[in-house]
């Protein structure tokens, strides 16, 4: 087993959201804040790493038949506690993150690495796995939202950058990048970033466009 | 081991063991966190209020803030004090809902569009230095666009001068609706006035206010690209500094007999 390879292979070379197009929805909806997508990274890499750490542990003894529900639950305990553990102790950030928390629960990265690593592999590795997947969502994650903080609000962390017009400086944030839909044109170009530089994640095209009716039939 | 993995019997056993060990996790997390939580709940509608007013200052703690404030229950209708309801368990989104302590708002009534008012609500009374009245903290809520925006309006001890206004709670589009929690929009509330002779004039403009106007005093500049969000908040602080809202409570407390 290579650690490093396990860990950091799923950062750009195999990343979830950039080359398996997983855990979109909440890359849509927290970023528009570095500090709450970090919260929510740290919340989902942990998440991954330890649900993927107990469904190997336990992987002999799941029947086949009702693996995915098995899945679910340890997977929806464990966000539960995550979810109890940041009104404890980040009220702020929860409640920005509201129902993000729970949705980790939905959030395909967590059962793609369970279904497709844990159940096949031993527990320290499954881990790393999991650490890893929740590192690349994490870089995805922390790129967008550097970009649509520092554009949006002209602020890193909350800290001012750029001095908004409406606060009395220079800058005129573009309102769209608040809003959940600008988060898909910077994943898009990340994508493509990514692929311009690792040129085997480049799909083969399913099938080619070709002309309806022939020229000389059509003339 | 293989061979009977898929059986019955197995199944069963694995997910009641599941079960039980998931939800002894799950519980002992919600019960261990649940005092932290509550400290941070009642902290966070603490520092609402304050920041309502205008009196919250980051650097010192909430609770020591916050001990210049008297919570009171006040019966809406009547606007005077009620003493036999415990402030600290009283919960006025459960009392909306309850039948036996709520009433259903006619439609021309309910400008703030929330269907349901309880009877009575908690009102913040802030005393200065000397013990005397120096403001007066009462809750809000309406709809605005897409959701119902809850918050705080504070007022001078004239129950007629706005000393500030925030919400705590709301779903508008952010950098639209999204800017009523702007400080600099917010810092326009102070200083206006809610009635003019007797009768609730404060509004949110369409557009800004223009300074020279006769009724500049009892106008807010609406925010751009939110004309439905300004709209609301508009009716909203209608609605609660009206007839129907605190407007008995404000006269008796500036009578002096709430």
């Amino acid at each position: 087993m290579d650690i490093r390879e396990t860990l950091f292979r799923p950062v750009f070379r195999d990343n979830p959201i950039a080359l398996q197009i997983l855990g979109i929805c909440s890359a849509l909806a927290v970023t528009s804040s570095m500090q709450v997508s970090l919260v929510m990274a740290i919340a989902l890499t942990l998440v991954t790493a330890f649900s993927s750490f107990f469904i190997s542990s336990i992987r002999h003894y799941i029947p086949s038949s009702i693996r995915i529900i098995v899945q679910m639950t340890i997977i929806a305990s464990l966000v539960i506690v995550v979810d109890q553990i940041l009104k404890a102790v980040a009220y702020e950030i929860s409640k920005q993150l509201s129902v993000f928390v729970g949705l980790i629960i939905t959030n395909c990265i967590v059962m793609g690495r369970a279904e497709a690593y844990a159940m096949k592999n031993p527990p320290i590795p499954s881990f790393l796995d999991g650490l890893g997947n929740g590192l690349g969502y994490s870089f995805v994650l922390m790129t967008v939202a550097f970009v649509r903080e520092l554009f949006g609000s002209g602020k890193l962390f909350g800290v001012e950058i750029l001095p908004l017009v409406t606060e009395g400086g220079w800058y005129m944030p573009n309102g769209l990048l608040l809003l959940p839909p600008s988060a898909f044109f910077l994943i898009g170009l990340l994508i493509w970033a990514i692929r311009s530089w690792q040129k085997d994640q480049v799909e083969q095209p399913e099938f080619r466009i070709t002309q309806h009716t022939p020229v000389e039939e059509s003339a | 081991m293989s061979s009977n993995k898929e059986g019955l019997s197995r199944v069963l056993t694995v997910a009641f063991a599941l079960c039980i060990v998931c939800s002894v996790v799950v519980s002992a997390a919600a019960v261990i966190l649940k005092p932290a939580q509550e400290v941070n709940k009642t902290r966070d509608l603490k520092r609402n209020i304050l920041m309502a007013a205008g009196l919250y200052d980051a650097s010192l703690s909430v609770e020591e803030q916050f001990e210049r404030v008297t919570t009171r229950v006040v019966d809406i209708d009547s606007g005077t004090y009620v003493d036999d309801i415990d402030p600290d368990s009283f919960d006025s989104r459960a009392a909306a809902k309850d039948p036996t302590r709520s009433r259903t708002l006619e439609a021309d009534e309910d400008i703030a569009k929330i269907i349901r008012r309880s009877d009575h609500a908690l009102v913040y009374l802030v005393n200065d230095e000397s013990g005397s009245l120096d403001k007066v903290i009462l809750p809000i809520h309406g709809y605005g666009l897409w959701s119902t925006l809850y918050g705080f309006v504070a007022l001078e001890a004239d129950g007629n001068t706005i000393a500030g206004l925030g919400f705590y709670e709301h779903g508008e589009t952010p950098g639209l609706g999204g800017e009523v929690d702007n400080p600099r929009w917010k810092s326009l509330w102070e200083g206006k006035r809610a009635y003019r002779d007797g009768d609730v004039a404060i509004s949110v403009a369409k557009g800004a206010v223009n300074p020279q106007s006769a009724a500049a005093d009892w106008q807010v500049d609406g925010l751009s690209g939110a004309t439905l969000t300004s709209r609301g908040v508009s009716n909203l602080v209608q609605f609660w500094l009206g007839a129907d809202g605190f407007q008995p409570f404000l006269t008796n407390l500036r009578r002096g007999d709430a």
